[in-house]
């Protein structure tokens, strides 16, 4: 187990290495220069030159690769070019947006989709078990920033109960801060929540039809009893798989929504930075998603392990 | 099986029951007079120092708010005093003798002075300087703080517009101890002081009670960053802003004109909207070539598909609200005929491949759909490209690697960008230079109008670019806010006069 722990830990410092190579590069060739950026039009060649050298920019690739990831071996992310702010201090504000919405949503997603596939499963074929088919259905196709546009109209133009976007910060107390987040997690929300309803319901679906269900069933428990006693738990399996893909999703793909509600999360800096070619916040938050990816995967990995000990012989 | 039911009622229930406890906690607010002010913005400024970087954002927010220069432009375009109470120029149009007003003083509490003011002129034009607008300086030979209350500035030769460039958003002053921190410091001599910028959010101004002028009406102004189009118009309908000056959806207009609770001001920019042609480059430095083109684009159809019919022609590069303007929009009347006619004795055969390079402004993407079907019905097979902002100012401004794109050209009375030597249109017209040196070193101002026919003249016969509107500036605002500017002449969104009715 420890030596299974321990050729996964070095596969996930290489991984990260390949990573730093290929978000540094893929930037390298990205056409734009930040200066210009900045300064606009009426830029002069002098004026131009002299914001690249205060940048940094006109040192040599090889010796800002390293710099850079010196900087993110020691946790300092470096200062942003166009906010003249410590890129870490912008992520910490950035997700202090970010998480809480993601957590919010996934809660919803959880409530919504648990019950409702555990219900369609029950009762299988019957008018509900269309109707939520359907309404899944629906869920699944409806584009996440239309149901987004609709719920503003209705909750905030037509019934005024919530605002129609942006985020007044937790300094306005948590009220306030979570009212704003209602709306775009129930935007987020009822799109995963239609997949994961209907994963909830076809692996429920599938534990119903094993032995030990049927004997549990001839030992003489009720339907309900056999569905929470012993098909649940074994149908989560998949279930938790799907959620853990949602929450990265959730994380780092909200940027429409972040648009559509013009929150200031992890999405929009990143797509606000690529714009203004404010290379060292891509970089650095490119790679901080990757990271979190990665090391998540690795959790999972070693979890599985624990649990499967088939697994550890492989790896 | 109520179990099924419980678990679905509490978990899909719990979101119904969250938004309706909403309700009750969020009554009608009692109409008070109101002292504060939210304004909506497209763009979040990079940074809010106006002397580092050239985004018309960071202007939006601090120009006349929190910074002010030597003079300021007023919401007509014209250059009125400012920090300057006064100014005498010398017979040869070299020297300006600047009076400062006395007993200002900046946010921080340090005094403004001739010392301060020729601080800010230095730190504009040294070498290292990173100002986006470092040629309104470059005339400027030596700065001298005279004493207290007097500047004298000398230029190297007479310089027709350097009044209007001191009052520019980059030319304004800074308190010279919070230089280096004024990119999230800001601190300024303005009836306005900064607060909190929350990234990616909002940025917060208060109101300066130690202002030198007549103190400004409201308390607290917040200025929003709402990027999105549909985004903005929930927002002023659901009352969450009070304001979005430039408001980017213009499909929605009559909308809000409908509603007694808006008000609907269509003014305009300074910004000439253009077809730039490369004149550097085949087939367009041939001058029938860029003619035919400007005889095949229908500027009306282009306003009324892409514009909703907001904005205003024009036939050259020049604003139709600056004096010294002509009317040369009838110049290449749309017809297909010609164009093809002319396209024939120059050469260019059917069915030629042309790039339309379009960056992100919804004006280039919705003219540039509507004018590559016009240069189609002539016989051009026109590509579209599409392109963010920054690779556009590498490949198109910079690199000169383009056939037409479409941009619009906001800096105020810009004319010198056809004198230019190595500017991206690349147009090199002896004669032109010839008007335009002629314009740079006249101050009588009769004179100066007289050369700016004569300029507007000149490009228009070039056929330099085809010129399409001036930008319109849409915006859109609560009924009873007043005093907000309803063109644009500078990227600005002055608040001195802004107030509420009742």
């Amino acid at each position: 187990m420890l030596s299974f722990a321990l050729r996964r830990m070095i596969a996930l410092l290489v991984t990260l290495a390949v990573a730093t190579v290929l978000v540094f590069t893929v930037l390298e060739v990205l056409p734009g220069d930040p200066a210009q950026v900045m300064l606009g039009t009426e830029a002069r060649p002098d004026t131009l030159a002299a914001l690249r050298d205060k940048l940094g920019l006109n040192q040599p690739a090889p010796e800002r690769y390293l710099h850079w990831v010196a900087g993110l071996v020691t946790g300092d992310l470096g200062v942003s070019y166009t906010y003249a702010t410590p890129v870490a201090e912008l992520v910490r504000d950035r997700l202090a947006v970010s998480l809480p919405l993601a957590v919010f949503a996934l809660a919803l997603t959880t409530l919504i989709a648990i019950p409702l596939g555990a219900w369609a499963a029950a009762r299988r074929n019957s008018a509900v078990d269309v109707g939520v088919m359907a309404a899944t259905q629906i869920g699944i196709a409806a584009p996440n920033f239309w149901l987004a546009m609709l719920l503003a109209l209705l909750f905030a133009i037509t019934l005024r109960w919530l605002p129609a976007g942006g985020f007044p910060g937790w300094s306005a107390g948590p009220w306030p801060a979570l009212r704003a987040l209602i709306l775009p997690a129930v935007a987020l929300a009822l799109p995963q929540a239609s997949i994961l309803a209907r994963v909830m319901r076809s692996s429920l679906l599938d534990t119903l039809g094993d032995d030990y269900v049927r004997t549990a069933r001839a030992k003489g428990l009720s339907a309900g009893q056999a569905l929470r006693r012993h098909a649940l738990r074994n149908a989560m399996i998949p279930v938790l798989t799907i959620m853990g893909l949602q929450f990265s999703f959730l994380l780092a793909g909200t940027i429409i929504i972040e648009n559509v509600f013009y929150l200031p999360g992890l999405g929009r800096l990143v797509f606000q930075a690529i714009n203004q070619r404010d290379l060292i916040v891509v970089k650095s938050v490119v790679m901080l998603l990757v990271a979190s990816v990665i090391v998540v995967n690795f959790l999972v990995d070693v979890a599985y392990a624990a649990v499967d000990p088939r697994l550890r012989r492989r790896g | 099986m109520t179990f099924d039911r419980r678990l679905f009622l509490g978990g899909s229930l719990a979101t119904l029951l969250a938004a309706g406890a909403i309700a009750g906690l969020t009554g009608p607010v009692l109409a008070a007079a109101r002292k504060d002010v939210i304004i909506g913005v497209r763009l979040e400024p990079p940074h809010l120092d106006p002397t580092a970087g050239a985004a018309a954002a960071i202007g939006e927010i601090v120009y006349a708010n929190v910074f002010e220069g030597l003079t300021r432009v007023d919401r007509t375009g014209a250059t009125k005093p400012a920090l300057a109470e006064s100014w005498t120029i010398s017979e040869d149009g070299k020297t300006y003798t600047f009076k400062l007003r006395a007993g200002v003083t900046f946010h921080d509490g340090a005094p403004f002075d001739a010392t301060v003011a020729k601080y800010n002129l230095d730190r504009a034009r040294a070498p290292d300087s990173v100002n986006p607008q470092k040629g309104v300086f470059a005339p400027i030979e030596t700065v001298e703080a005279v004493d207290p209350v007097t500047l004298k500035v000398t230029l190297k030769q007479p310089t027709g517009n350097f009044l209007f460039g001191l009052g520019w958003p980059a030319s304004v002053m800074l308190s010279p101890t919070s230089a280096a921190d004024a990119k999230t410091k800001p601190i300024g001599t303005g009836p306005m002081k900064f607060v909190n910028w929350a990234k990616g959010s909002s940025v917060e101004l208060g109101k300066n009670d130690r202002y030198w002028g007549t103190p400004i009406k409201i308390e607290k102004a917040v200025f929003k960053v709402i990027g999105d189009a549909s985004a903005s118009f929930a927002a002023l309908m659901a009352g969450d802003i009070d304001a979005y000056p430039l408001y980017p959806a213009p499909e929605t207009l009559d909308q809000f004109r409908a509603d007694p609770r808006f008000k609907v001001v269509v003014g305009s920019t300074e910004g000439e909207t253009i077809v730039a042609l490369n004149n550097g480059r085949k087939p367009f430095d041939d001058v029938r070539v860029r003619r035919a083109v400007s005889h095949a684009v229908d500027r009306k159809l282009v306003i009324d598909g892409a514009m909703f019919g907001l904005a205003k022609p024009i036939g050259s590069h020049f604003a139709p609200q600056n004096a010294g303007y002509v009317d040369l929009t009838g110049k290449y009347p749309h017809d297909v005929a010609k164009a093809k006619a002319l396209l024939k004795e120059a050469g260019v055969a059917e069915g030629t491949k042309l790039r339309l390079v379009l960056p992100p402004p919804d004006y280039a993407r919705r003219s540039g759909q509507i004018i590559a079907a016009q240069l189609k019905a002539v016989g051009l097979d026109v590509e579209i490209v599409p392109m963010e902002w920054a690779q556009w100012l590498s490949d198109v401004f910079k690199g000169k690697n383009f056939d037409m794109t479409i941009i619009s050209h906001v800096e105020p009375l810009d004319l010198d960008i056809y004198a230019r030597d190595d500017y991206y249109f690349d147009y090199k017209s002896p004669a032109y230079r010839a008007i335009y040196a002629e314009l740079a070193a006249t101050v009588d101002q009769e004179k100066r109008l007289s050369l700016y026919r004569k300029a507007q003249e000149r490009i228009a016969e070039d056929a330099v670019n085809v010129f399409l509107f001036m930008l319109p500036k849409t915006g859109v605002w609560n009924a009873d806010l007043q005093g907000l500017w309803e063109n644009a002449p500078i990227p600005a969104n002055d608040l001195t006069e802004v107030s509420w009715k009742g």
